[in-house]
C-alpha cells in the first residue's frame, strides 16, 4: 500500500449530547514541549451559555431518573471508556506530565485510565447509596417523624485540574453526577484531550443529552463568567491555581452559588471514592411528618 | 385546491403577482446573520417588549391567572428600565377580567380573540355577536379568524365579506385579521389570503399570521410574505396596514431576526407598537432575562423572573 495521508481526529465540543465547534470559531494549539500535538476548539463564554442552558434544559429529567437508573448509566459510561482504553491512554501520553514537586508516586497513562474506570464505577454504585449515608432520621422532642433527606443541587461547574488530566476530571465528576446534577465541565490546563474523548464516552453510553457538557478552553478567560452566571448552581473544582480560586470565591460573593475547591487533593487516594465527595452538590431537604402519638 | 377555484385565484396572482420561495427563503436566511449588540440590542430589546400582545389562550384560563398576567403587562420586571408590553390578549370571556385588573386609563391594550377562535367554524352571526361582546366588555383590539374553507374552495367574495362585516361590529376597536398560515399551504396563498385581508380593513388594522393552536407558526418566511406583500398594497394604495407574527417566537433573538426582517422591507415607519406586534407568551421573559443581562453583564437564571408568564 503507497503511503497513507493520516487521519486526524477533530476535537470538538460536546454540548447537548452532539459535538459542535466554539461558536467563536476559535482553537488553541496543544503543545508537548515544542512540538504541537493537535489543535482543540477553543470555547467561549457563548459556548459555555449553550452548555449552561443544555445543561439546565436536561437537569429535571436527571434529578427525577432512579438513583437506580443513574446508577446504570454512570456504570455504562464505564464499560465504554473499558472499550475506548487504548485512545484514552493515548491521549493521557500525548502530553507528558509536568514533573512533579511532590513525593507522589507518578501513575503511568494506563494506569490512570483504570483507576478513573474504576472510580467511576464506584461512584455508579453510589448512585442508590448516598442517600442512606448522607440523610438521616432525626430525634425530635415531639409528635413529629422527622427526617432529612437530599436533593440534587442543579448545574455544577466542574473545573478540572491540571493534571492528572483523566482521573482528576473523572474524580470531579463522576459525585456531581451521581447525586443527579447536571455537569458543566471546563477542562483547561495542559492537555484537556482526555475530556474531549470523554465527550465521545458519553455520546454513546445513554448518557441523556445535556446532562454532561464538556468545553476544551482556555480556562483562566472563562472563570469570571462562570462565577458570575446565575444560572450555575454549584461549582467543583480541584488544585486550582490561588488566582484563579479567587476569581470563583470573588465572583460568587454576588449571587451565591455553592462553591467546592479543594486543595492538594492526590487523586489516587481511596479518600476520593468517598460519599464526602457527593455531599457538597446535595440540598438537605428537612421534613416535619405528624406522627400519631 | 378545487378547479372551480383555480381562474379566480390565477385571475388574482395576476393581479398582485406570485412568490419567488426561493427568493424569501434565502432572503430571511441573511437576516439570522446579521450581529446586533450592546446599545442597538438593548434598543432592540426594548423595542421588542413594547411590542408585546402579552397573550394566555387556553381552555384553563382563570380570572385571577389574567389579572396575574395584567400585572406582568404593566410592570414587566423590578428594577429594569423597559417599557410596558403592548397588550394583553385573552379570550372574550376573560375581557371584563383583564378590564378590571388593567383599569380604565392605561396606556395596555387589551385584545381579545373572537370569532370562534381557533376554527372561526360557527355561524357567522355568533361569530359577529361574539365580537360585539367583546367589544361591549372592554376590548381594544379584535382579533379574528378568517374563513379559511371560504379561502381555499375560491370564495373569496364570501371570505372578504365576513371580514367586512367583523370590521363593522368592531366599532372603534382595532382589528387583526388572522390568516392562519399554517392551513394556507402555500406562499402564494399567504400574499392572495393577505391582499384579499387588506383590502377590506381599515388603515391601522393587523393581518397576523396564526393563531398559535397549530403545529407551524410565525416563521421568518411567512412574515416576510406578508410584510412584502403590506410593502407592495402601501406602495399601491397608501393605506398603511399592520402586522401581526404569533405563535412559536419564543427567543430574543428570534424577535430580533423579526425586527430586522421588519426594518429592511418595510422601514422604520413600522418600528412601533401600533404598526407591529408579537403575539407570545414566553417571549416576554426571555426578552427581560437578556436586558437584565445587558444590565448587569451576567447571565441570568430564567427563575429570576416572575414565573407564572412561563405557564400562560
Amino acid at each position: 500500500m503507497p503511503d497513507r495521508l493520516d487521519v486526524l481526529k477533530t476535537y470538538k465540543l460536546f454540548i447537548n449530547g452532539a459535538f459542535p465547534r466554539s461558536e467563536s470559531g476559535r482553537s488553541m494549539p496543544l503543545c508537548a514541549g515544542k512540538r504541537v500535538m493537535a489543535h482543540l476548539c477553543k470555547a467561549s463564554r457563548k459556548d459555555l451559555r449553550d452548555a449552561v442552558e443544555a445543561a439546565r434544559a436536561a437537569a429535571d429529567k436527571w434529578a427525577a431518573a432512579t438513583a437506580y437508573n443513574r446508577g446504570q448509566i454512570l456504570y455504562r459510561m464505564a464499560e465504554m471508556m473499558e472499550g475506548k482504553r487504548r485512545e484514552l491512554s493515548e491521549a493521557v501520553a500525548c502530553v507528558p506530565a509536568p514533573a512533579s514537586k511532590s513525593r507522589r508516586r507518578a501513575v503511568s497513562p494506563e494506569d490512570e485510565v483504570t483507576r478513573s474506570i474504576d472510580r467511576l464505577i464506584c461512584f455508579a454504585g453510589w448512585a442508590d447509596k448516598y442517600a442512606q449515608v448522607l440523610g438521616c432520621n432525626n430525634p425530635v422532642s415531639g409528635p413529629f417523624y422527622n427526617f432529612t433527606i437530599t436533593e440534587p443541587t442543579g448545574v455544577v461547574a466542574v473545573i478540572t485540574p491540571d493534571a492528572p488530566p483523566l482521573l482528576g476530571l473523572i474524580t470531579l465528576l463522576a459525585p456531581v453526577l451521581s447525586a443527579g446534577n447536571t455537569a458543566v465541565v471546563l477542562a483547561g490546563g495542559p492537555n484537556p484531550i482526555p475530556a474531549a474523548v470523554l465527550g465521545e464516552v458519553c455520546a454513546t453510553s445513554d448518557v441523556p443529552a445535556g446532562v454532561v457538557n464538556i468545553l476544551t478552553c482556555d480556562r483562566a478567560e472563562l472563570l469570571k463568567f462562570v462565577s458570575g452566571h446565575r444560572d450555575i448552581d454549584a461549582v467543583h473544582g480541584a488544585n486550582l491555581s490561588a488566582p484563579d480560586a479567587t476569581i470563583l470565591r470573588e465572583g460568587v460573593a454576588e449571587n451565591i452559588k455553592r462553591v467546592t475547591i479543594r486543595a492538594d487533593v492526590n487523586f489516587i487516594d481511596a479518600d476520593c471514592d468517598s460519599a464526602r465527595w457527593i455531599e457538597p452538590f446535595v440540598e438537605m431537604k428537612t421534613v416535619w411528618h405528624p406522627a400519631s402519638v | 385546491m378545487s378547479s372551480g377555484s383555480t381562474a379566480a385565484f390565477r385571475h388574482l396572482l395576476n393581479e398582485i403577482g406570485s412568490v419567488d420561495q426561493v427568493g424569501i427563503e434565502e432572503r430571511v436566511a441573511k437576516y439570522t446573520t446579521r450581529s446586533i449588540k450592546k446599545a442597538a440590542k438593548v434598543q432592540g430589546l426594548k423595542l421588542a417588549v413594547s411590542m408585546v400582545d402579552l397573550t394566555t389562550l387556553e381552555g384553563k384560563d382563570t380570572p385571577g391567572k389574567v389579572a396575574s398576567l395584567c400585572q406582568k403587562a404593566l410592570a414587566p420586571h423590578d428594577g429594569l428600565d423597559c417599557p410596558q408590553v403592548a397588550a394583553v390578549c385573552v379570550y372574550p370571556a376573560m375581557v371584563k377580567h383583564a378590564r378590571r385588573a388593567l383599569g380604565e386609563d392605561t396606556a395596555v391594550r387589551i385584545a381579545s380573540v373572537a370569532t370562534a377562535f381557533p376554527s372561526g367554524q360557527a355561524p357567522l352571526r355568533t361569530r359577529l355577536a361574539e365580537v360585539k361582546a367583546a367589544v361591549a366588555d372592554g376590548a381594544d383590539e379584535i382579533d379574528m379568524v378568517i374563513n379559511r374553507g371560504a379561502f381555499l374552495a375560491g370564495e373569496f367574495q364570501e371570505m372578504q365579506d365576513e371580514i367586512a362585516a367583523v370590521v363593522q361590529a368592531c366599532g372603534a376597536a382595532t382589528l387583526k385579521v388572522i390568516l392562519e398560515v399554517s392551513e394556507l399551504e402555500t406562499y402564494d396563498n399567504i400574499r392572495a389570503a393577505s391582499f384579499l385581508a387588506m383590502r377590506v380593513i381599515r388603515p391601522g388594522d393587523f393581518i397576523k399570521t396564526s393563531t398559535g393552536k397549530t403545529s407551524l407558526n410565525a416563521t421568518l418566511g411567512n412574515n416576510q410574505v406578508m410584510i412584502e406583500a403590506i410593502r407592495d398594497f402601501y406602495l399601491e394604495t397608501g393605506t398603511p396596514i399592520a402586522m401581526k407574527p404569533a405563535g412559536g417566537i419564543r427567543t430574543a433573538k428570534q424577535a430580533l431576526q423579526f425586527l430586522i426582517a421588519v426594518k429592511e422591507t418595510l422601514g422604520d415607519a413600522w418600528l412601533n407598537n401600533t404598526r407591529y406586534r408579537f403575539g407570545a407568551s414566553s417571549l416576554l421573559n426571555d426578552l427581560l432575562r437578556q436586558l437584565e443581562k445587558e444590565k448587569t453583564g451576567a447571565y441570568q437564571a430564567p427563575y429570576y423572573f416572575s414565573r407564572a408568564a412561563e405557564s400562560y
